[in-house]
């Protein structure tokens, strides 16, 4: 353990050898807490349960008088006759209509019967079990954008079940991961149309280049589901940056029908909600491929190719906390906390000298001990070293003489009364363990609960502070007990005075 | 050498001072408040070094007033180049915006600067941050509380936990008065006081328990007395290596461990009082005697 920790002081870093990791505010990096906006995804889910729903009775042959969603309520109808027999198929177990989770005893709907209407709504688990699966569908599209970006050894973890932890060492500007992240990248190709009652709805989209309004259909002729690649490129013949992208075979197929029968018309190429551009289609597109031209800069193109890439999110991310900190301020932070860690180190240490006077020594004997326990067990735990955390390693080395004091003051109230210095000694330690551990313990539980509630940074202090206390309880009881004893042993007959 | 200090004759006048000084601080926490960092109240905060000789704070805040971001603050931080500005920002999600103010302010100033820090809390976080915060300081004393009610008498529970709001109470209050930053560090430095002060009353009950126990003539009035004398040496010791540690931090640990090391001075300085003066009078005026603590033992 020792050679452990004193590869860190030296700061050799071997690959093999585990080394503290250092927490963001050392090293400088971002922290992102992102937050899944997951009201359009519960939206879409309820409006498939009614198709669902629709198609499920008409195979079964019930009839459903009126079908509706209401808000987040799903409103259903039916003839008094049929009552029973819908409760029934909605509370039943292995239904499909309405899944029950056995880990969670629930029903993915919660259903409510009023005389002949049925009023359907997400139950609580329901609503679990949709955020869930989109945030794990976020996360791996997250990490994706994230590892073409190409940070060094990204964090991704999920937070609850609706957010998302991204700590992003060693980048000082996260701007270009921010816009990225901040992209549904929900893109469609769809037509222009001239008609406001096409059978699947139309929708009006602002052109982005030109600003002027198309009215185009909902109808999805190919999505971002369908491309297998996108890449930056420059088209020479007009000289300017694209994006060309490959179909799957499916996207292919329809893509090449799509264009077929609409030669003339436009074809919107819309992302996120806005059209990035809208060619007339000049010729069938058959080998599926194609390219996406919308006044790019190179950078622009190389974005949007890495967006198409990575594949859209489930719902809008938003950035709901960001903590940046450039490398230097992180230097300077080492700095400043490797100062004060000596300077404060010393000056406790001449202080015990000064009291103490032998027994001092052997006190901040086992303080060096404790500290390099510490810093070991840090290193093997590979704990993230953060500022506060360098502050909990000082206050320990303020505290941790504490314990031995309680020794020595109680061995000196012993010799008093005892001639006998072996027994003194003894006593010393027995009677003040008790104490020792009262202490010490309402700190630990001090730290604990700052453990769970504590955030970042101030996880780190109370991690240093939690091992800090365990490490000073067993270099208390070990190691400057048996200094201590030797001490004593060899001094037997002679008069001990602690000072 | 013998220490015998007559603290019991201080009890009064110092539990007078004492409860001056809580009631000082709740009408500071009550009519000032607390002065929230963005951890708990949201915003941005930019750190920002601002490369020349002797930058002027006007300068800089005339420039930012420019960039229209509302109600802002500006103050040194540290050393002279170096300054933190806060400002609310409803709209958080815009993430070309530190790039844009950036853009923004090197046309609007002239000297060179560059962002060391930049934080942007949501008013969500800010608001789960300061419930966890405080739930955070509320279990670890109702866990004080429990603990020294498993290990001692609830007349000692009762003291202690007394002695640990008088340190945090009069620690915030302290903080309210003269308006420093509150922040997820401070809340980790209140909970470190809690630990911390009750690590030392605890000390000093233990020896009034053991002292109980072993004489039955001494009145508790004398016995408190006799035992903060015997655990005296203790006491001060370990208040100094703990102090000498922290003003190390505050000295040379920078600008961003000032406030948590200054709460922590506070703290320690607080709790090594308050276990003397406020602990040990209480347990007088709950009537301890030997009876209180033998009845545990049967």
């Amino acid at each position: 353990m020792v050679m452990v920790s004193s590869s860190n002081f030296l700061n050799l870093d071997l690959d093999k050898q585990k080394k503290i990791k250092l927490g963001l505010d050392l090293q400088g990096g971002s922290y992102l807490l992102l937050e899944l906006d997951n009201e359009p995804v519960i939206k879409q889910k309820l409006q498939s349960k009614l198709l669902e729903i629709k198609s499920y009775f008409l195979k079964n042959k019930i009839k459903i008088l009126s079908l509706k969603l209401d808000d987040k309520l799903i409103k259903l109808k039916v003839s008094k006759s049929d009552v029973e027999k819908i409760k029934e198929i909605f509370n039943d177990k292995e239904s499909t209509i309405n899944p029950y989770y056995f880990q969670f005893k629930s029903h993915q709907l919660d259903v409510n019967i009023n005389d002949d209407i049925f009023t359907l709504e997400l139950s609580k688990y329901g609503i679990i079990q949709i955020k869930n699966a989109s945030l794990d569908q976020a996360i791996e599209i997250v990490r994706k954008r994230v590892d073409e970006v190409g940070t060094n050894e990204p964090n991704i973890l999920k937070r609850g079940n609706d957010r998302i932890l991204l700590e992003l060492p060693g980048l000082d500007n996260p701007d270009r991961i921010k816009s990225l992240l901040g992209k549904t990248a929900n893109l469609t190709f769809r037509l222009e149309t001239k008609s406001s009652n096409e059978s699947f709805g139309t929708e009006k989209l602002k052109l982005m280049e030109t600003g002027e309004n198309l009215l185009l259909s909902k109808r999805v002729i190919i999505s971002g589901e369908n491309l297998v690649d996108a890449s930056p490129r420059m088209d020479t013949l007009n000289n300017q940056t694209v994006v060309s992208f490959t179909l799957d075979r499916v996207g292919s197929k329809r893509f090449a029908q799509a264009t077929k029968r609409n030669i003339g018309t436009r074809l919107a190429i819309v992302l996120d909600g806005q059209i990035i551009s809208a060619p007339v289609i000049r010729d069938i597109i058959a080998g599926g491929s194609g390219q996406i031209s919308g006044g790019f800069t190179f950078q622009s193109a190389t974005d949007l190719a890495l967006l198409l890439r990575s594949g859209a999110l489930p719902a809008p991310l938003n950035i709901i906390e960001e903590r940046t900190v450039g490398p230097d301020l992180g230097q300077d932070s080492i700095n400043a906390g490797i100062l004060s860690l000596i300077i404060g180190f010393f000056l406790v240490i001449g202080f015990m000298t000064l009291k103490y006077r032998i027994f001092g020594i052997i006190a901040n004997f086992t303080l060096i001990i404790n500290l390099i326990l510490l810093i070991s067990i840090l290193t093997l735990l590979e704990a993230t070293l953060t500022l506060p955390g360098i502050a909990g390693i000082i206050l320990t080395v303020g505290m941790a003489v504490d314990a031995n004091v309680l020794i020595f003051e109680r061995i000196k109230e012993e010799t008093s009364k005892e001639k006998n210095n072996l027994i003194a000694f003894d006593n010393g330690y027995s009677k003040s363990k008790i104490t020792i551990l009262d202490a010490n313990i309402t700190t630990i539980i001090a730290a604990i609960i700052l453990f769970i509630f504590g955030s970042g940074p101030v996880k780190g202090f109370s991690i240093t502070l939690c091992v800090g206390i365990l490490t000073t309880l067993f270099s208390v009881f070990f190691i400057a007990r048996l200094l201590t004893s030797i001490y004593v042993k060899i001094n037997k007959h002679k008069e001990i005075i602690i000072k | 050498m013998k220490k015998d200090y007559k603290f019991n004759q201080y009890y009064g006048s110092s539990n007078v001072f004492s409860i001056a000084l809580i009631l000082l601080s709740l009408m500071f926490l009550i009519f000032k408040g607390l002065n929230y960092g963005v951890d708990f109240k949201g915003g941005t905060l930019i750190e920002i070094r601002v490369e020349s000789e002797k930058p002027n704070i006007e300068v800089l805040r005339s420039s930012f007033n420019k960039l229209d971001l509302g109600k802002i603050s500006i103050k040194n931080f540290g050393s002279d180049n170096d300054f933190v500005v806060k400002f609310k920002r409803d709209e958080l999600n815009d993430p070309e915006f530190i790039k844009n103010l950036q853009k923004k302010l090197s046309q609007e100033l002239i000297q060179d600067f560059s962002f060391r820090r930049v934080e942007n809390v949501g008013p969500k976080v800010s608001s789960e941050l300061l419930k966890a915060g405080v739930t955070a300081i509320c279990l670890s004393l109702m866990a004080m509380l429990i603990y020294i009610w498993i290990r001692f008498e609830w007349q000692f529970s009762v003291g202690a936990i007394a002695a640990l709001f008088h340190d945090v109470i009069i620690t915030l209050g302290i903080f309210s008065a003269l308006s420093l930053e509150i922040n997820l560090s401070i809340v980790a430095a209140v909970l470190t006081i809690v630990g911390y002060s009750m690590n030392d009353t605890v000390v000093i009950y233990d020896r009034v328990r053991e002292n109980l126990k072993k004489y039955s003539d001494i009145k508790i009035f004398d016995l408190t007395n006799l035992s903060i004398n015997e655990t005296l040496s203790r006491t001060i010791i370990t208040s100094s290596t703990t102090l000498l540690a922290l003003v190390s931090i505050f000295l040379f640990g920078g600008e961003i461990l000032k406030g948590f090391s200054l709460a922590m001075i506070l703290g320690v300085i607080l709790g090594t009082y308050s276990s003397i003066f406020i602990a040990n009078p209480l347990l007088v005026f709950f009537k301890v005697s030997q009876k209180t603590v033998l009845k545990e033992d049967n």
